[in-house]
């Protein structure tokens, strides 16, 4: 997620398409003037018709029951899951007592010296530093069940994809048939998978690490897909012509071809499994996401941000090795060293300064060395929250803001779109989805609307939806606003990184107490925190965007006189139309990720109904939610996504 | 397929030892990772259950020579997990009838531990300093004439009534709608968006209607009076549909695994006997929510103060 670099093809809007968007929506009105009176007269319109509503929640329960009851005698159970469970039980443990043997400078050591070999002298000292910091704030041992849940989760999540993206690279058929379940595995709400993982595998790390790999495998077996398809066709031919077997034509050429996109997808995978670490928190995957959780329960800041910067440490730490390895990938050089020794020396390394700190014994962290941050930290938000929330003069508190744009922007909002007749969001939805993509798209878009209908959570997926187009046009109007500048000044998007980096990483929980400091409980805290998550992928895009385009256009644009205004808006951000577009798709993706921790601060509607199922154990409701926000999002995706994009979707 | 399905389960099984895996045996990984003798207690996301689990704990670790590890889960979920092994011990129970019957009663995998010696009460609650101004708010028939007070955004032209955290037991819809008030149940969705909601509304002495419970250590820090609702009777209740009266006072209730309530040695027997009052855990829940000690600290202080009280639960 940290960084979504898929490029996108240019994409003209020429007169003839423009003819042909005419053509569909007319055939569209066509289509409603004589499906519209039918459904009208036959189920009055309005909400939804109850007549249309399939009620889930018995089958649901029975299912709920009978695994309970089941769980300690079935051979389903005894046989299959128990192993699963052993064998992720066993392999959390083995990582976590290696980490733990190694001590803290045995880790510290080795995590440099991989970065350095990896990624050269200063990405070593900066993890070097990382490690040292999350000792220092006195998270050294949540960090190591972090770090052990994290290797476990994201090996299982790479091989899981790979071997995905294997099926998907080789044969067209496969890969159409992954698309949708991949799709589904990534829009899906974690917490709405959460409560069936956890009816099969109780509270704890197999849960937690089974969940984390829903979410963090689809990215790889995308990546893997895309990187064995994209394989020059040349050198394939070459070595078909050298009479190579398929298997050798594989493994000697296609797989070597696609490493940096195998490397791509690591990364990403790593990113999506830190993500989850504190929402797994949830179902007692202990660690780093524990603390942040705990903290919150005592309305806590400073404990939870003292839990959450170790997460975001290694998230960049982890992102940035990773990514040079992956940049080391595309240009082989070959002349560092790629023999085993200099590996060799560093394991030496770190087997020596383990040894070195257990003699001197002093593996654990040791107690005085730690930094209390959680005083100074609340003792801000108290004063941020004390003197912005209400009566600043002239502006208005954030409470004030909190009241007018629940008021003014997300009442009339929800209101309009659950007055509408059912039948007319569904034509909406349609000519949305047509005019910008296919009649195939157009289709998809309205049968998920159409399920949230089935399922009988109209009115609250239109509360959600209500919620999601405000906090996107809010990510998009700062998302696009900083973008262009960043674009335009190297020192910005410099000094913009890190505030991203932490944007991006940071814990969501982490900000659920100061959002709701200064925006009081409801809506408009949740807009705020989709805001916050979604902004950092809008504002890359949108800067990489702009610095893409074609140097020539703009030169020319200049030796015409043009102001920068005007190269701006006549040259740079038509040309960037596609990175544009993309932006739009990822805030709509991302701001639907928070949805839940909406619900956790008073949004309500879908979000409230997931975690409600969590917390209550109850299976229909929660999943209910939970598929009606991947409906939402497939709608949303769809009606955001242009059809050339489809083809070259990354990540 | 379904040929190759088999064949690997048959591997499967071959590899591992033929054995059946337990699933009521499993233990979390990080535990017991130094070698001693081991408990897991489940933490509610509330103080006061916080505070049950940190002084268990400390007495657990410094006076028995266990190492505990704690797991946060939220009620029902804390029930499964119960059951199946994955923590020892749930420490203070509202009430949930339906898990009741199920694992003690049916399946005998939970055990009950007696009670905690704390009696719980949910209600609705407004500020003290809003009682001064209108003494008669204080009953629910009156709320109406008030309900303009307690106006929000998210509550539009009706009275917001503040529900907290999906996990708690709440009639609050039904007894709004059966009650006729013109209040909108607005679910905060967690109790720290609701205690922060609370604190900011208490700073400006703003009015507000909120679901609550005692004991809560919020109380110490903004008074609140309880709103009288129609008296609670055993029973009315029954229908969650039809409730219109006032929640009960309930004991808060110890559950213990089965097998650990029977093995668990001098770790389970000092967890029957743990057994205080309102006052300790809510002087616990302050010393950790307001004067932000970590809970290790808090349980600590405590324990040196009252070496009468804990030295009974050891013996």
């Amino acid at each position: 997620m940290a960084t979504v670099t898929a490029p996108a093809p240019r994409l003209a809007l020429p007169g003839v398409l423009r003819h042909r968007a005419a053509h569909k929506l007319l055939l569209l009105a066509l289509a409603a003037a004589i499906l519209v009176p039918l459904a009208d007269a036959h189920w009055s319109s309005g909400s939804w018709p109850h007549a249309l509503t399939v009620d889930l929640s018995g089958p649901l329960g029975r299912a709920n029951d009978w695994i309970i009851d089941n769980r300690d005698s079935s051979p389903l159970f005894l046989y299959f899951f128990g192993y699963i469970s052993n064998a992720v039980v066993l392999s959390v443990r083995a990582v976590y007592l290696v980490l733990l043997a190694a001590g803290w400078a045995g880790v510290t050591a080795f995590g440099a010296l991989v970065a350095w070999r990896v990624a050269g002298v200063r990405l070593a000292i900066g993890t070097g530093v990382a490690f040292l910091a999350c000792g220092l704030l006195g998270m050294w041992v949540p960090t190591m069940q972090t770090l052990a849940l994290m290797v476990v989760a994201v090996l299982t999540s790479v091989v899981v994809g790979a071997l995905l993206g294997l099926a998907g690279g080789l044969s067209a058929r496969a890969d159409r048939a992954l698309r949708p379940v991949l799709d589904t595995m990534q829009v899906l709400p974690a917490f709405a998978y959460l409560l069936p993982v956890v009816l099969v595998f109780g509270i704890g790390v197999p849960a937690a690490v089974l969940a984390t790999v829903v979410y963090a495998a689809p990215p790889m077996a995308r990546l893997t897909a895309l990187g064995l398809r994209d394989a020059d066709p040349e050198v394939l031919e070459a070595v078909e012509s050298l009479g190579a077997t398929g298997r050798q034509r594989l493994l000697t050429a296609r797989i070597p071809l696609a490493r940096k996109q195998l490397l791509l997808g690591l990364n990403q995978t790593i990113m999506m499994a830190l993500s989850m670490a504190v929402i797994a928190s949830v179902i007692g995957a202990g660690g780093l996401g524990d603390r942040v959780y705990q903290a919150l329960a005592s309305v806590d800041v400073g404990a939870a941000l003292a839990a959450g910067i170790p997460i975001v440490l290694l998230a960049v730490v982890l992102d940035r090795v990773t990514a040079a390895a992956g940049e080391q990938a595309e240009e082989p050089s070959g002349e560092q060293g790629t023999g085993l020794r200099p590996w060799l020396y560093a394991l030496g390394a770190t087997v020596a300064v383990a040894v070195a700190v257990r003699l001197a014994g002093a593996l654990d962290w040791p107690s005085g060395w730690t930094l209390d941050i959680a005083e100074p930290v609340n003792r801000v938000v108290d004063w941020m929250t004390a003197h912005l929330y209400s009566g600043v003069p002239y502006l208005g508190g954030t409470a004030d803001w909190a009241g007018h744009f629940t008021t003014w922007v997300l009442d009339p909002v929800r209101d309009g779109l659950q007055w509408l007749p059912w039948w007319s969001v569904l034509l909406i939805v349609a000519a949305l989805a047509w005019v910008i993509g296919t009649w195939r798209t157009a289709l998809t878009a309205v049968l998920a609307m159409a399920a949230i209908g089935v399922l009988g959570v109209w009115e609250p997926s239109l509360d959600t939806l209500s919620q999601v187009l405000a906090a996107v046009a809010v990510t998009l109007v700062l998302g696009f606003a900083t973008g262009i500048a960043a674009a335009r000044s190297d020192r910005f998007e410099r000094a913009l990184r890190p505030v991203l980096d932490v944007c991006q990483t940071m814990p969501q929980f982490v900000y659920l107490i100061p959002v709701v400091a200064l925006f009081g409980v409801g809506r408009a805290p949740a807009v705020a925190a989709a805001v916050v998550y979604a902004l950092p992928a809008v504002v890359r895009i949108t800067t990489q965007g702009l610095r893409q385009v074609d140097p020539a256009a703009l030169e020319s644009a200049r030796s015409l006189g043009a102001t920068s205004t005007q190269q701006l808006r006549q040259i740079q951000l038509p040309l960037a139309r596609p990175a544009l577009l993309l932006a739009v798709n990822q805030g709509v993706v991302l701001v639907l990720a928070v949805v839940i921790i909406g619900g956790l601060v008073g949004g309500g509607a879908l979000g409230y109904d997931a975690v409600f199922g969590l917390a209550q154990g109850d299976l229909a409701t929660g999943l209910v939610a939970g598929a009606a926000i991947v409906c939402l999002g497939l709608m949303l995706d769809r009606v955001t996504q242009p059809t050339e994009r489809r083809t070259k979707k990354g990540a | 397929m379904r040929v190759r399905t088999t064949a690997a389960m048959a591997s499967l099984v071959l590899l591992t030892g033929c054995g059946a895996a337990d699933m009521t045996k499993q233990a979390s990984p990080f535990a017991n990772a130094q070698g001693a003798k081991a408990v897991t207690l489940s933490v509610q996301s509330w103080v006061g259950a916080q505070a049950n689990v940190a002084v268990a704990q400390y007495l657990l670790e410094h006076k028995l020579g266990y190492r505990v590890d704690t797991v946060q889960v939220d009620e029902v979920p804390a029930w499964d997990a119960l059951s199946q092994g994955r923590v020892d011990a749930i420490l203070e129970d509202w009430g949930h009838p339906d898990q009741e019957k199920r694992y003690v009663d049916d399946k005998k995998t939970i055990t009950r531990a007696g009670g905690l010696g704390v009696t719980g009460h949910i209600g609705w609650y407004v500020p003290t300093y809003l009682v001064k101004q209108h003494p008669d708010i204080t009953d629910w028939k009156n709320l109406d004439k008030y309900s303009s007070l307690f106006r929000t955004a998210e509550s539009g032209n009706k009275g917001q009534l503040m529900d907290g955290s999906p996990s708690y037991v709440t009639n609050d819809k039904a007894l709004v709608t059966n009650l006729k008030l013109d209040y909108q149940v607005v679910f905060a969705g967690s109790e720290a968006a609701q205690i922060t909601q609370m604190k900011q509304f208490a700073k400006e002495k703003k009015p507000f209607l909120t679901y609550w419970y005692a004991p809560q250590w919020l109380f110490k820090k903004v008074p609140m009076t309880e709103v009288k609702l129609p008296a609670y009777k055993e029973g009315c209740d029954a229908d969650a549909a039809k409730v219109a009266c006032a929640y009960p006072h309930t004991p808060l209730q110890k559950y213990l695994n089965t097998d650990f309530a029977k093995k668990g040695g001098k770790a389970a027997a000092f967890l029957k006997k743990f057994r205080w009052t309102t006052e300790d855990q809510n002087e616990v829940s302050l010393m950790i929510a307001d004067q932000k000690l970590s809970p290790a600290d808090a349980a600590k202080k405590w324990v040196d103060n009252h070496p009468s009280t804990w030295k009974a639960w050891l013996s």
